[in-house]
């Protein structure tokens, strides 16, 4: 008998049936991938697990008992944890005191208790971090580690992942994949969330797959191959090549930045001299660790932030000291995914139309906004792009990632630019929803306009560039052609050491 | 076992119905204060309707209370809607009174058809200009706009006290510390029995239903109270349109400040708004910043204040049962707000649990 037994859950919200009697078994000393797109169910299905939902019906048996929660707090009193996708720490809080809030202790705070434990945690899982540290001084894999350290404290045995992988560098997986091996091997169960085949190829025991909010089927991962598991996920038969189109970049450099440097109010150098050309024609991948000066480069560019030297020339003319709307005027436009989907370029509480009329709102003559063409423009980015929402009056921010991604990078293309920025635009999508992103920006690639594409998945990035360039604490580490590195030097890029292989 | 669930589709029927319980609820609940301090509640309700609506005397009171609370509110809201927390009302529509009077005492020969719109203007532009200050500092020094604007309006306040007291005092009035009439020509009409401020407060609310719902200029607000480096991305100017956007919100306030001298007091004082910019944030936040529905909270707010100065003459109950009982609307209706976002969940320990449909 499974440790953990779903059986017939099912959840709606509203009119959107999320889980449709979905079972699931979860055992002690296994590692299980939940794999779907988006929309398929899994949040909704681990949030119940989780104790944030409670299903409509179904049962939930934990080593045979069963069990109702009615709150996260009586999940992880059974034992469950949950490492969500975005970290729920305090920043200005050390990993130790983080670790310890929301323990129902005495009154105080018993730092060398709560230090001895964090210690035997951390040795019986290979953990490594500085448990004085404070949060916001530590990198995204820290972070994490203190998240997943913050929920085995809470004696978790059974742990649930949500896209762990998505914000880490190569050498970061590696060490949550070895932790994640080690606490197997320790009898904790792993139910692990991710859209990436390759991973679920290399680090689960078993493949439990969703499809509309139904389960299709559970497999050994042993036993299947990464293009079984897209067509149990799609339904069909997929494509998962992303392809390269051949196209003759422009003779001329599209884009040309010299020496770029930005500085914070501490003098810390967000932009090391960042120099490169980006031509006509050409997807020109930005490599990096979240936070090497990936968001300083593009709005700077798009003049949301002064430089403090250098140049960006756009067909031979300056763009620094120009106000946003004259540069979006040129023909440039940036379209930045941030964490949390909706921050800079899109108005989450707006419907469909007010958001697709962002940046073209003012080309009409008049004192009014011309809603009328706005909503037909909308209608017409909704069929172009596929954009499923029930109408173009429905508010952004209710819509799913892939969606809300679709309707901004749709807005960005049909705007025409000849320089079109994009970051992160895939963050968060599936295979399917992903490819459609791919095929969008290699569409623009072919009627020559430049792509500064600026992306997590290396896999990705190496499949879909032309070159790549890696940022490092600000600076341009090098740039390289994909055809012609491997991954793993890449990651060495951009974890600041320059290969003598590539050197 | 009870669990708090937040609700995943909304529905406007549903949301107002629920403000309408809140609204119902409140009044039960003052209903149940008056009780226990000795009074039939059926009975003060009766008399406060009657002595806010029943004689067209009483109506026309109400509608007096009404202007200045639409013309208010609407200023309050274009900021609002910007999330410019503009509190300080009380002393645009202050300013905006000073500004109508400086030209009405500048200039008591000028014919009323030229002098009237003149005050008008000048209100609208010494409101727009004291709102202006907060705005500027906010956007220099990033101060907080909320303790501004409130500061600004004791500075106001105690402007105009200075002037009653000291420079503006009429020495016709025989010692009395009262600042001197305005000649006729720099009073407002009547209009089908009212003072034509009501035409003026119509007209600004349709105008303002155009600007916020309709214009660029609305959306660009909509926008930038979203999120100021969306509206940064998009190409606005975030200093224009704040500094537009609050310019208009304090020039309405400023505008209610000259209606109300013109019209109701004749004269400058001290006493003339008796905290209708603080009443006025209330009616804005409860009309959920549409125009509107500005004027229907509005009248139900002046029925509420005429009907509580009625109850002090007729029942000799103290005026501030009105507060109360404003008091109580807001606390229900503001608490509303938490069902229409959550709902309660009972969740039986011990057996599978059930949720309704939301």
């Amino acid at each position: 008998m499974a440790y953990i037994e779903l059986r017939g859950i099912t959840k709606t919200f509203g009119s959107v049936v999320a889980n449709k009697g979905v079972s699931l078994d979860i055992n002690r000393g296994e590692i299980l991938a939940l794999l779907g797109e988006n929309g398929s169910g899994k949040s909704t299905l681990v949030n119940m697990l989780s104790g944030i939902y409670t299903p409509d019906s179904g049962s939930i048996r934990i080593d045979g008992k069963e069990r109702n929660f009615a709150s996260p707090f009586d999940a992880i009193r059974a034992g469950i944890g949950m490492v969500h996708q975005h970290f729920k720490l305090v920043s200005v809080m050390t990993a130790k005191e983080n670790i310890a809030i929301g323990e129902r202790a005495g009154f105080f705070f018993n730092e060398r208790r709560v230090g001895e434990r964090i210690y035997q945690i951390e040795k019986r899982f290979g953990l490594v971090t500085n448990p004085d540290k404070k949060i916001y001084n530590m990198s995204v894999g820290e972070k994490q580690t203190v998240e997943i350290l913050k929920v085995l404290y809470r004696g978790a045995n059974v742990l649930i992942l949500d896209e762990p992988t998505a914000v880490l560098t190569p050498q970061e997986i590696t060490q949550l994949f070895a932790i994640l091996k080690k606490m197997k091997e320790e009898g904790c169960a792993i139910v692990i969330i991710t859209h990436k085949l390759g991973e679920v190829m290399e680090i689960s025991d078993r493949v439990s797959v969703l499809r509309r909010g139904m389960s299709v089927g559970t497999v050994k991962t042993a036993e299947t191959s990464p293009r079984e598991l897209t067509e149990m996920m799609v339904g069909a038969a997929v494509s998962l090549e992303i392809t390269r189109e051949p196209v003759e970049p422009s003779a001329e450099p599209m884009l040309a930045v010299d020496r770029l440097v930005k500085r914070d109010d501490e003098g810390i150098p967000l932009l090391d001299g960042v120099s490169f050309d980006l031509f006509g024609g050409e997807i020109l991948g930005v490599a990096g660790i979240a936070g090497s000066g990936q968001k300083e480069l593009c709005e700077t560019i798009a003049g949301l932030m002064r430089a403090d030297s250098g140049s960006v020339r756009f067909d031979g003319g300056e763009l620094l000291g120009l106000t946003p709307r004259a540069i979006i005027k040129r023909g440039i436009s940036m379209s930045f995914i941030p964490e949390d989907r909706l921050g800079m370029g899109l108005v989450a509480g707006m419907d469909v139309v007010d958001n697709v009329i962002l940046k073209s709102y003012n080309k009409t003559k008049g004192f009014f906004v011309d809603r009328v063409a706005g909503r037909a423009h909308a209608e017409r980015i909704v069929r172009a792009y596929d954009i499923s929402t029930p109408s173009v009056n429905h508010v952004v921010k209710k819509l799913s990632g892939g969606n809300i991604q679709k309707v901004l990078l749709g807005r960005e293309i049909e705007l025409g630019p000849r320089l079109l920025i994009t970051a992160y635009p895939v963050r968060g999508l599936d295979i399917g929803a992903s490819c459609t992103i791919y095929d969008m920006l290699n569409e623009q690639k072919k009627r020559g306009v430049g792509i500064l594409f600026i992306g997590e998945d290396l896999d990705v990035l190496m499949e879909l560039s032309d070159r790549i360039l890696v940022l490092h604490g600000g600076a341009v580490m090098d740039i390289v052609d994909p055809a012609k590195t491997t991954k793993e030097d890449i990651g060495l890029l951009m974890m600041g050491h320059k290969p003598e292989a590539i050197a | 076992m009870i669990r708090i669930v937040s609700r995943v589709e909304p529905s406007p029927f549903r949301e107002n119905l629920l403000r309408l319980a809140a609204v119902g609820c409140a009044l039960a609940a003052s209903a149940a204060i008056m009780a226990i301090i000795g009074y039939n509640p059926l009975d003060v309700y009766a008399k406060m309707i009657a002595g806010s609506l029943k004689t067209a005397y009483r109506f026309h009171e109400t509608v007096n209370k009404a202007i200045p609370l639409v013309i208010l509110s609407l200023g309050i809201a274009i900021a609002f809607r910007m999330k410019f927390w503009n509190i300080g009302a009380e002393g645009q529509f202050y300013l905006g009174a000073f500004g109508a009077s400086l030209v009405a005492f500048a200039f008591p020969g000028l014919p009323a058809i030229i002098l009237l719109p003149f005050m008008l203007v000048t209100a609208f532009a010494f409101g727009g200009a004291y709102a202006l200050v907060p705005a500027v500092l906010k956007a220099r020094f990033s101060a907080s706009e909320t303790l501004v604007t409130l500061m600004l309006n004791y500075v106001a306040l105690k402007w105009i006290s200075f002037l009653q007291y000291g420079p503006w005092k009429d020495p016709a009035a025989k010692g009395f510390p009262k600042i001197a009439p305005f000649s006729k020509d720099a009073i407002l009409p009547n209009f089908l029995g009212i003072h034509v401020g009501w035409v003026i407060a119509v007209a600004l609310a349709a105008i303002m239903y155009f600007v916020l719902k309709k214009s660029k200029l609305g959306y660009e607000i909509d926008v930038l109270g979203e999120s100021e480096a969306t509206a940064r991305y998009a190409g606005m100017s975030v200093t224009r349109v704040t500094l537009i956007a609050i310019l208009l919100s304090g020039g309405l306030c400023g505008i209610a400040g000259m209606v109300q001298a013109s019209a109701i007091e004749h004269s400058l004082s001290e006493q003339l708004s008796g905290g209708l910019g603080f009443t006025a944030v209330i009616t804005t936040w409860l009309a959920r910043l549409s125009p509107p529905v500005i004027i229907v909270v509005s009248f139900l707010f002046a029925v509420l204040l005429q009907g509580g100065a009625f109850l002090q003459s007729s029942l000799g109950m103290p005026a501030t049962v009105a507060d109360i009982i404003q008091g109580i609307i807001i606390f229900f209706v503001l608490g509303s707000e938490f069902f229409v976002r959550y709902r309660f969940a009972f969740v039986k320990a011990g057996h599978t649990a059930r949720e309704g449909r939301a």
